[in-house]
């Protein structure tokens, strides 16, 4: 048990997550008949680990089905991991007794990807921001208009939108209405799945500086999730990336951007558009991501992987250190 | 795709306006809501608006039994503008009182079976597991039974009267709600923002009835509109059938039934003009539930 | 427009495209005087935020724009032919079979119903009459160009069986296989991944260049564009801002408009190392305008931190350099370079 001083603010310990819900019974009919092939579970996660510090922001970058969706939802606590243990603080938080277990995860929130989706088309911005708050006692009745009006303008709303739907707002607007509504219960870390993934450039870029801003004001913690490395280098301190559900490389975003060590992150960062004005003349993948159902044995990438050898069809590697705080899984490295 | 799409609106339009807006856009469901709206009035001040009590057989003069439409009375008191049926009773009366009993027991029996089938549906669609399971295995059963059927079956169990037939109909229509509201919790209920209350710590109950509720209850209006017109036609069924309410206060199927024996002997009218009634009232709420369907379907609504 | 090479004739020359819609907020002018040309085997990228009206080009150049809306000005000539205004049955043999169309989402394109198969050998057989062997065979070539490595094996497949950077090369591969002589390509790689976007960036490229199809790429995305087009062309608002060679527009931007997008893109990051963490974005400030309500003159000087009054009239395009123009009163100065 480590001190809490030294504990991260969030830990995932070997947690793994699998899909494959049981048959039901007239899938197991047609089965029996053999209309039907069985479906097998979909390992999404196997064994991450992933400890997050105190006022980190963590970049978590994969293309689709590597599983970081997966793991941004385990990690906030909308989803249960198959195996493996969420701490919080040091503490195990989902052992804890309800009541315990509500009052630490309100510091943990999660910014969502659809504007449109995560806002409830029924409620006014006012409701939306203050219920949580309100239903928890953070806030009294008398002082509800001013604290919407105040955290409005923290996200650079007008207050005097509080009473409007969020069908009359942009996707922008939108965006930074669900930051103030996860604002509203004074949380410690953000878990930000694609967050300005549905978002026009320019609009992006604001909702860009205002992440950076809410974290310099209030000492955020941020699981930034999102396919963009432009993104990710833009907001991160240590950025991670995964690769069909294992994590395949961790470094601080300077090194990684400047010494990526994995082929898979070697190829993402060449393949990754840039506006510098100039024709591809090489590949740096060929082939598409394996299906999950199926994933290759010993290093996932190795049958897209133009450094592969013998060793990578048959043993995993493991994550090792390379470099202080750069970690990287790959059979090359061993030399 | 379609045109760019801008509704600037005043501030803090709410979602009932903009209904109120869309709905105004077709005439002919304007004029459908206009139509139910007659029909409403027209049955709830029934007993101010009928020249006569059709159910105190005292008013009653069988002498003035089956007269044409613009007969005067025996005493001359009054004038059958629709004539009169066996009993000598004025059928604008009998239409006015009967139609007042087929709305009641179609709306009230409609309201009964949306709140049964709607929290049995919400709870399924929401927490899914065997409960879920077991009440859709219910749901199917139920709707493979012609719904005449249960509610045939229900009344000779039970007897006569408007509370039987209520529970008779409510008994063969609740699994429509349940079914509907379940496909629509399930859908809403994986939607971004039923999680983020689950992370804000709301509680269950909150995040069932302040969340879910209200988003599932689109589809449901619009199914819960249609159903009113076919409760109140199985009523009519079950009545001109004789299971469904007692002959001294009869509903539209009942005084249909009563002049459909005339019919051939052309007296028309103690069947037709209650028959015209109960078809208005069912066209009416037709057209407006099929209005409702449109303004509140989300896909034709992005047009 | 008028380069040098005047002497070839372009395969699409749009003039003063106006497209407008009508709807209950009243006229929306979702296309304003919009022109420009493109080559054969050139690729012109088409640039621009939601609402700036650049699917709707794509929809006017195809002849899909119905009521409420309508192509109320200017002349869309596909190699000198005028196809504004034609009827509905000569638009279809054009549309699949001169000018072809790529969605940001395949299934526009394949029926979910129908193997892969059916439908190429449909979208032959609507335009050439050929025998089925004939068109199976063009179909396995379309296939491979696209580099889809096991054609056959595709060909049996329905679409929910591939996977959607497969499902987006057949969808191109359809596009491909009646040589048509522009293809409009809407979004086609936002959905998918940056490996498979960029397989499918470096293949459109080559297949244009070698077979001399002209390419409308529309996109919201300046990266994909900087590493795929010969020209760009900037909308906001319904209008182009910027129209020059890829270079002058991602090098030497001289609307406001343009520089904000570039500045506000984070994969710039990726370039320069003073760019990184914690560094602001430049951001454009405000939001982009309704079309229904748009400002009088230039559309955007309500975020531009270098309007003046004199940008209340509609500026006119000016020509900082050639084959580049720019619809600003105060462009930025270029660079020497």
């Amino acid at each position: 048990m480590t001190s809490d001083k030294a504990a991260p603010l969030l830990e995932l310990r070997a947690v793994s997550k699998q899909f494959g819900e049981q048959p039901g019974r007239i899938e197991r009919v047609a089965e029996s008949l053999g209309w039907h092939t069985p479906a097998r579970p979909v390992q999404a996660l196997d064994a991450v680990n992933l400890a997050i510090a105190a006022g980190e922001v963590v970049g978590l970058v994969g293309e689709s089905g590597c599983g970081k969706s997966t793991l941004g939802r385990i990690a906030v606590g909308l989803a249960a991991a198959s195996a493996g243990e969420r701490r919080w603080r040091g503490i195990a938080i989902d052992r804890l007794p309800p009541a315990e277990r509500r009052h630490h995860q309100l510091g943990i929130q999660m910014i969502f990807q659809d504007p449109y989706a995560s806002l409830n088309p029924r409620m006014r911005v006012r409701e939306l921001i203050a219920e949580a708050p309100r239903v928890h006692g953070l806030v009294g009745r008398g002082a509800e208009a001013d604290f919407v009006a105040a955290r409005l303008q923290q996200v650079g709303l007008d207050p005097a939108l509080a009473e409007r739907f969020p069908h009359q707002f942009s996707g922008g607007q939108r965006a930074r209405i669900g930051i103030a509504r996860a604002l509203a219960v004074n949380p410690a870390f953000l878990v930000c799945d694609e967050a300005v993934a549905a978002l026009d450039v320019s609009i992006q870029a604001q909702v860009l500086n205002l992440f950076s801003h809410l974290r310099e004001q209030l000492g955020l913690t941020y699981l930034f999730i999102s396919h963009d490395l432009g993104v990710v280098r833009h907001l991160s301190d240590r950025v991670v990336i995964m690769y069909l559900g294992r994590v395949v490389e961790s470094a601080p975003v300077d090194e990684l951007f400047a010494h990526p060590n994995h082929p898979y992150t070697q190829a993402l960062l060449a393949e990754a558009p840039t506006l510098k004005v100039e024709r591809k003349r090489f590949l740096a993948i060929r082939g598409e991501l394996p299906s999950p159902l199926d994933p290759p044995r010993g290093c996932h990438f190795h049958p897209r992987c133009p450094h592969a050898i013998a060793r990578c069809r048959v043993e995993m590697p493991l994550l090792r250190e390379i470099a202080p705080h750069h970690q990287s899984a790959c059979h090359l490295n061993a030399g | 795709m379609s045109a760019p799409a801008d509704d600037r609106l005043p501030l803090g339009v709410g979602p009932f306006a903009r209904l109120v807006a869309a709905f105004a856009d077709s005439r002919l469901a304007l004029a459908g809501l206009a139509l139910l709206l007659t029909i409403a009035l027209a049955a709830a001040f029934a007993p101010w608006l009928a020249p006569q009590n059709p159910y105190d057989l005292m008013q009653l003069d069988i002498l003035d039994s089956r007269l044409a439409p613009g007969s005067p009375s025996g005493d001359g008191r009054l004038t059958y503008h629709l004539g009169t049926d066996a009993q000598g009773r004025d059928m604008l009366s009998a239409i006015l009182y009967g139609l007042r009993i087929s709305v009641v027991v179609g709306v009230s029996a409609t309201v009964l079976a949306l709140l049964l089938g709607m929290a049995l549906g919400l709870v399924a669609g929401y927490f899914g597991g065997r409960f879920d399971t077991l009440l859709m295995r219910i749901v199917d059963i139920q709707l493979a039974f012609p719904s005449i059927l249960t509610a045939m079956i229900l009344l000779a169990l039970f007897g006569q009267g408007i509370d039987k037939i209520v529970i008779a109909l409510v008994a063969s229509q609740w699994a429509y709600y349940a079914r509907t509201t379940r496909s629509t919790a399930m859908v809403e209920g994986r939607k971004e923002y039923i999680e983020a209350a689950r992370l804000l710590g709301l509680s269950t109950a909150r995040i069932v009835f302040r969340h879910l509720l209200p988003n599932c209850l689109p589809p449901l209006i619009v199914v819960a509109a249609l159903q009113v017109a076919a409760a109140i036609a199985l009523e009519a069924t079950l009545s001109f059938l004789g299971l469904g309410l007692p002959v001294t206060e009869p509903s539209l199927g009942l005084l249909i039934a009563n002049g459909f024996q005339y019919l051939y002997s052309g007296r028309y009218w103690i069947s037709v003009f209650p028959g015209v009634a109960l078809l208005l009232t069912i066209l009416a709420i037709n057209l407006v539930a099929d209005q409702l369907r449109d303004v509140l379907n989300p896909r034709l609504q992005k047009q | 427009m008028n380069t040098n090479a005047a002497t070839v004739l372009p395969t699409l020359a749009v003039e003063h495209l106006t497209t407008r819609f009508a709807s209950r907020a009243g006229v929306v002018t979702a296309v304003d005087d919009v022109s420009f040309s493109v080559a054969p085997g050139e690729v012109l990228g088409l640039v621009g935020e939601s609402g700036s009206g650049k699917s709707m080009t794509a929809y006017s150049l195809l002849g899909l724009i119905e009521p409420p809306g309508e192509i109320v000005a200017g002349s869309i000539r596909l190699k000198g032919r005028e196809l504004r205004g034609l009827p509905e049955r000569d638009w279809r043999t054009i549309r699949g079979n001169r000018i072809a169309m790529i969605f940001q989402d395949p299934m526009m394109t394949l029926n979910p119903v129908l193997r892969i198969d059916t439908q190429m050998v449909e979208a032959i057989h609507a335009h050439r009459r050929v025998s089925r062997q004939a068109a199976l065979e063009a179909a396995r070539s379309a296939l491979g160009r696209v580099g889809i490595a096991a054609p056959d094996e595709r060909l049996r497949a329905y679409p929910h069986q591939l996977s959607g950077g497969m499902r987006q090369r057949v969808a191109i591969a359809i596009a491909l296989l009646n040589a048509p002589d522009l293809i409009i390509a809407d979004e086609p790689t936002t959905a998918l991944d940056v490996s498979i976007q960029a397989q499918i960036l470096f293949e459109m490229q080559t297949l244009c260049r070698e077979s001399g199809t002209a390419l409308i790429w529309i996109t919201h995305d300046l990266a994909v564009v900087a590493g795929l087009a010969d020209r760009v062309g900037v909308m906001y608002a319904g209008r182009i801002v910027e129209h020059g060679s890829v270079h002058q527009v991602l090098e030497q931007a001289a609307h406001p408009y343009t520089r904000g997008l570039l500045d506000s893109t984070p994969a710039a990051a990726l370039a320069p190392a003073e760019h990184g963490k914690g560094r602001r974005l430049q951001q454009i400030p405000g939001m982009p305008p309704s079309l229904a309500d748009l400002p009088a003159g230039c559309a955007f000087r309500l975020r531009c931190t270098r309007a003046s009054s004199a940008c209340e009239q509609l500026p006119a395009l000016q020509s900082p350099a050639p084959g580049h123009e720019v619809r600003c009163f105060h462009p930025l100065p270029q660079a020497p370079r």
